[in-house]
C-alpha cells in the first residue's frame, strides 16, 4: 500500500473523562444504531459513529452485542 | 570473540527498558509519565534521607548517651513546648513538599490535552495477549487482531530476554499520542510496563483507557501483573515503537494479508 494510513481516532469525549471508558463504547455503539434508524442503514452521516465503536470497543463484544440484537435481547435503549 | 566484545558494547549503551539482573532503580522513562514518575522519586528520595540521616543521629545519640552505665538515673522530661511546635510544623512543611509534585504529577496523568491519534486494545487472556488496531475497518470485522504469546525458552535465540519476548509485538509510532484501551476476555490481569510508566489492570467486562506519547523508538518489556493462574509468569508485553513514517507500513503490510483471510 503507498498511501499513508491517515492516523485517527475516536476522539476524547468529555462525557467520559474518566479511566474507566466502558460507557464510552457503549454509548457510541448505541449512538450508531439510533443514526442508522433514523437516518438510515446506509447513510453516511452514521459512518462516523461507526468508526468510533469500532476503535473503542473489543471485537468480541460488538459480535455479541450484534447478536443480541438480531435475537432482540439488547439491554440497550436503541 | 568478537561478536562477544561487539554485544558488550552494544549492551553498556542501550538504554534499559527491560529488567536487569540485579536492578536497582527504575528503567529509563520512554514517556512523560515515567519521567515524572522519576523525578517525583528522586523530589521524595531527598527528604527521605534527610529524615532517616535525623531520626538514626538521634536515635543513636540517645543509645550512646543515656545507656544505664553511663547516666544512672533517668531524666523525667514531659513536656517541652518549643519542641513540639517544631516537631509539628516541621514534619507538616516536608509533608507539603512532598505533595505538591505528587499531586501536579497525579493530576497531570490524567489530563488529556490533544486527542489520541491510534486507539489500541489489548485484551487479556489466559495466558496471552490479544491486541486489536480497529481504526481503519469499514465492518465489523477487526482489520487488524493478532495473538501475543510468550516465546518459550527453547525456542529463545541468543540475545534475547527469557520469560520477556513474544512472537508478535505491538507495534506503535513513536512520539504520537495513544489511546490503550486495556481489558480481558476471562479473569482479570494488569497491562504493565514499566518504561513507559503504565501499568493498568485488565478487567473482564471494564475498558480501562491509559494515554500515552512514547518519546523515543525502542522496544520495552513488561510482564502481567495481576495473578491470573498458572502462567501468570509466562505472559510479558513486549512494545515496539517505531518511526511515525514506518508505522504505517507496517500495519499496512500486516492489514494486507489479514484482509485476504477475511
Amino acid at each position: 500500500m503507498e498511501d499513508e494510513i491517515e492516523l485517527k481516532t475516536a476522539p476524547a469525549d468529555f462525557r467520559f473523562p474518566t479511566t474507566n471508558q466502558t460507557r464510552h463504547c457503549f454509548t457510541r455503539y448505541i449512538e450508531f444504531h439510533r443514526c442508522t434508524t433514523a437516518k438510515g442503514e446506509d447513510s453516511s452521516d452514521c459512518e462516523r459513529f461507526a468508526k468510533y465503536y469500532r476503535a473503542l470497543c473489543p471485537g468480541e463484544w460488538v459480535d455479541k452485542w450484534n447478536e443480541q440484537r438480531e435475537t432482540g435481547t439488547f439491554p440497550g435503549p436503541l | 570473540m568478537k561478536t562477544i566484545v561487539l554485544k558488550w558494547l552494544f549492551l553498556t549503551i542501550s538504554p534499559c527498558d527491560a529488567a536487569e539482573p540485579w536492578q536497582l532503580g527504575s528503567q529509563d522513562a520512554a514517556t512523560p509519565i515515567m519521567q515524572g514518575i522519576i523525578d517525583l522519586h528522586h523530589d521524595i528520595f531527598f527528604f527521605l534521607i534527610l529524615i532517616l540521616v535525623f531520626v538514626l543521629w538521634i536515635l543513636v545519640r540517645a543509645l550512646w548517651h543515656f545507656h544505664y552505665k553511663e547516666n544512672a538515673i533517668p531524666q523525667r522530661i514531659v513536656h517541652g513546648t518549643t519542641i513540639e511546635i517544631l516537631r509539628t510544623i516541621f514534619p507538616s512543611l516536608i509533608s507539603m513538599f512532598i505533595a505538591i509534585p505528587s499531586f501536579a504529577l497525579l493530576y497531570s496523568m490524567d489530563e488529556v490535552v490533544v486527542d489520541p491519534a491510534i486507539t489500541i486494545k489489548a485484551i487479556g487472556h489466559q495466558w496471552y495477549r490479544t491486541y486489536e488496531y480497529s481504526d481503519y475497518n469499514s465492518s465489523d470485522e477487526q482489520s487488524l487482531t493478532f495473538d501475543s504469546y510468550m516465546i518459550p525458552e527453547e525456542d529463545l535465540e541468543l540475545g534475547q530476554s527469557r520469560l520477556l519476548e513474544v512472537d508478535n509485538r505491538v507495534v506503535v509510532p513513536a512520539k504520537t499520542h495513544l489511546r490503550i484501551i486495556v481489558t480481558s476476555a476471562d479473569v482479570p490481569h494488569s497491562w504493565a510496563v514499566p518504561s513507559s510508566g503504565v501499568k493498568c489492570d485488565a478487567v473482564p467486562g471494564r475498558l480501562n483507557q491509559i494515554s500515552i506519547l512514547v518519546q523515543r523508538e525502542g522496544v520495552y518489556y513488561g510482564q502481567c501483573s495481576e495473578i491470573c493462574g498458572t502462567n501468570h509468569a509466562f505472559t510479558p508485553i513486549v512494545v515496539e515503537a517505531v518511526p511515525r513514517k514506518d508505522y504505517g507500513s507496517r500495519v499496512s503490510n500486516q492489514l494486507i494479508p489479514q484482509t485476504g483471510e477475511a
